[in-house]
């Protein structure tokens, strides 16, 4: 009846809100979205291929700069893998278990307000963002006090750990987990009671369960929209089985159940880590690595891994052909990339100030979508 | 000189500079009170550098500790734009471009000419019996320049931005300029000081108002594109909305006419709405006539009131944009037209209504829209501090 003229726009890659550098090819009519495409592969770095050529060992600081919000997590899912390969899984002492759980909760925790943040700045909250920088920040302190780095960890070996914890950094951790629940009340009492917040992310990006499973979408856009799925508890890795904490789930799937979804898992890994602190202290300092060779020369054999990335399943497909140092191939199964190809189909049909909600309910790292 | 040349003319026109003078001085220190009480409010320092060796230099060792830091920041900052390169894309509309961030302006400075500032005849520029309405008839032709801006810069953001002011603006001048009427029933004129006075003598507004005053405060910031309304310029979503394409200078005025207009709407908001430039209740107090006993003296203090009102609406602005974030737009427009306007409408009857009886029936109107007021208060006040429920979290598996 009417002629619609669409407008096309191009969203990214140089967009303030595309957390890095996305690109969106936006077709809209006014501000309605009819078609969103993401383009990916500004960021490729080309990682797989790098894996070919370098050691085991090698290509731990290359997985840190994949999800480089998250590097613990990465350097977690890579060496469990590689073990898994070697099968020296139960070799690793429980110290080095739990300082892994420490960091990678840590990591979650950093990379969860990192996502808050910027998504409640997109949605244009500006204050949150300061807040939860304040804690990151003490997070990063935390890991500089580990491992000297800040961002790009480093932080695993295969087989443990590279070093022991620095005298103090568990008190450290836990004066910072102390405080640490009453900041998200904080950030809580600018959100989730906001009635501007809820208009924008009350059934916002709603999808369905399963939806999400025939997308592939793990993490917390998946608990939101209500299906029960931790590999943390589903394929319990490291010591997580003795660990108490509570798998939160949305009911709706919209933006706003995802929100509550992950300022919960905020608070369940402040538990998990306060738990943790007195499990350390109880184990004997410097017992940090298993006892195996220093040349990583895994069998001939292909491995499947995943782990729980603050993002959602991480996986690692290792082929080791039993005579070199170096994988025959590994594929990396980065839970951004999957999660974000659910954005056309939640995007369409909402306004263009929508999108960037939902970029950034998602929770995408270009450096892993891309890698 | 000839008498007529001097009241019409010169003594006008000195006045209008020296207001207008003190207006731009605020506008460039609200830059700086913005970002030192944004970083106040967001656990960080904002600008705290600039100036301070200056200032250590030329003050006694004492008085360094009370001097805030970086207050050079306001002279900096316009160097910085005038130093900038002027970038003028080459597919834009060139006329247009330029006329962009020249239209607003006019209007913004205009207006400042129209505001009392105090007691009258000294502290008025041009003392006009229909201010209000030139006031709201000069305002509203600020969006001009942004749709101008918006699309001759040939940038699909900038013309989504210009589109989106515009139908904004719009839809706000609309509650914007109702929530004034009930003002105007009870005090009887469009003549800013008359309605002040009337305040003096009676009460101010705000309480037998008490709708129309949030309506005008939500709608000014409306009209502003503040926070949660500033979605013209939204840079999640827009880059930069309508200033996309603008650089130095032309950036600057953009800013410029942003921050006169919000002083603009606050200077109404305090002549209409919380007494001007007087300090009294029922006659009682800092009246227009007491004031002017005190001669000069007299009307600077109420130039000062009246000043230190309009900051704290300023300062009002800048809470909110640390609090909320942002309407989308349909939700903005449902707001405006679903809410605002029929509340408007029904404070309008209202105090029609009550103003007629007791016209008819010979008792004080403003007194019984008063008491109401206050009952709005007690039950908005009830309905914030009564004891809630825990904050929401999402289920927990054990739960569900």
């Amino acid at each position: 009846m009417f002629d619609v003229h669409e407008m096309e726009v191009n969203f990214g890659p140089q967009h303030p809100s595309t957390h890095g550098v996305l690109r969106v090819i936006l077709k809209i009519d006014g501000e309605r979205i009819v078609d969103a495409k993401p383009i990916i592969g500004y960021l490729h770095r080309g990682t797989e291929k790098l894996f070919e050529n370098m050691s085991y060992p090698m290509c731990i600081p290359h997985t840190d700069r994949m999800d480089y919000v998250a590097s613990a997590t990465n350097n977690l899912g890579f060496v469990e893998t590689v073990e898994k390969l070697m099968g020296i899984t139960k070799q690793i002492p429980k110290r080095a278990q739990l300082m892994r759980v420490m960091l990678s909760e840590l990591q979650r925790l950093s990379s969860h307000l990192l996502w808050l943040a910027t998504h409640a700045i997109d949605i244009g909250a500006m204050t949150p963002f300061f807040y939860c920088f304040r804690e990151r920040e003490q997070i990063l302190d935390l890991f500089e006090e580990y491992c000297g780095a800040r961002l790009t960890l480093n932080c695993m070996r295969i087989g443990g750990m590279p070093e022991d914890l620095p005298p103090g950094w568990l008190d450290d951790v836990e004066a910072f987990v102390d405080k640490f629940d009453a900041a998200i009340d904080e950030y809580e009492s600018l959100l989730t009671n906001n009635r501007i917040w809820k208009k924008r992310t009350v059934g916002i990006g709603v999808i369905s369960p399963e939806e999400a499973i025939d997308w592939g979408i793990t993490g917390p856009p998946l608990r939101g929209s209500g299906v029960e799925w931790d590999l943390r508890r589903a394929q319990p890795y490291e010591c997580y089985p003795e660990l108490q904490f509570e798998i939160p789930i949305g009911k709706n799937g919209d933006t706003y159940d995802r929100y509550l979804v992950r300022m919960e898992e905020m608070r369940q890994s402040n538990w998990i880590l306060k738990q943790c602190i007195p499990l350390v202290k109880a184990t004997p300092a410097g017992d940090i690595k298993a006892k195996i060779s220093r040349v990583v020369r895994p069998p001939e054999g292909e491995v499947y891994h995943s782990i729980e990335s603050p993002k959602g399943e991480l996986g690692y497909y290792i082929i080791a052909d039993g005579k070199t140092q170096n994988a025959y191939r590994c594929h990396v199964r980065p839970p951004s990339f999957v999660n974000l190809q659910a954005l056309p189909a939640m995007a369409k049909g909402h306004l263009v100030s929508d999108l960037v909600a939902l970029i950034g309910t998602i929770d995408i790292v270009l450096g892993e979508v891309d890698r | 000189m000839p008498e007529p040349l001097m009241r019409y003319l010169i003594w006008p026109l000195v006045k209008f500079l020296v207001a207008f003078l003190i207006v731009q001085v605020i506008v460039a220190a609200m830059n700086y009170i913005e970002r030192r009480l944004l970083g106040l409010m967001q656990a960080r320092l904002g600008p705290n550098r600039v100036g301070n060796e200056v200032f250590e230099k030329i003050t006694p060792r004492s008085l360094h500790r009370f001097i805030p830091g970086g207050l050079l920041q306001i002279i900096a900052d316009p160097i910085k734009f005038i130093l900038k390169e002027d970038i003028v894309p080459s597919s834009s509309e060139k006329v247009a471009y330029f006329l962009g961030p020249m239209l607003p302006l006019i209007p913004a400075f205009l207006v400042f000419c129209l505001i009392p500032y105090g007691p009258p005849p000294t502290f008025v520029v041009t003392h006009v019996n229909v201010g209000l309405l030139l006031i709201l008839a000069l305002t509203s032709t600020g969006v001009y320049g942004i749709i101008l801006g918006g699309w001759a810069s040939n940038n699909k953001y900038s013309l989504m931005g210009g589109l989106r002011s515009a139908a904004q603006m719009v839809s706000y001048e609309v509650p914007f300029g109702l929530s004034i009427v009930g003002v105007l029933m009870l005090c009887g004129s469009f003549d800013l000081v008359r309605i002040i006075n009337y305040q003096a003598d009676h009460i101010w507004n705000l309480f037998p108002q008490l709708i129309a005053a949030f309506i005008f405060l939500v709608a000014m910031n409306a009209e502003n594109n503040r926070t949660p309304f500033d979605l013209p310029e939204a840079e999640s979503e827009l880059v930069a909305g309508y200033h996309t394409e603008y650089s130095a200078m032309k950036f600057a005025f953009f800013m410029l006419a942003e921050y006169s207009s919000m002083i603009v709407n606050c200077c109404l908001m305090v002549s209409l709405f919380f007494g001007g430039w007087t300090l009294a209740i029922n006659g009682y107090g800092l009246t227009t006539g007491v004031l002017r006993g005190w001669g000069l003296a007299g009307g600077i203090l109420g130039a000062v009131i009246f000043i230190s009102k309009v900051m704290l609406f300023m300062l009002m602005y800048i809470w909110f944009r640390a609090t909320f974030p942002r309407f989308r737009f349909d939700q903005l427009m449902d707001l405006g037209w679903k809410w605002m306007i029929p509340l408007a409408l029904a404070n309008i009857a209202v105090t029609a209504v009550v103003v007629l009886l007791g016209l008819q029936f010979n008792f004080q109107g403003e007194v019984v829209l008063s008491i109401a007021g206050a009952a709005i208060i007690a039950f908005t006040l009830f309905l914030l501090l009564r004891p809630r429920a825990k904050v929401i979290h999402a289920r927990r598996v054990s739960e569900a």
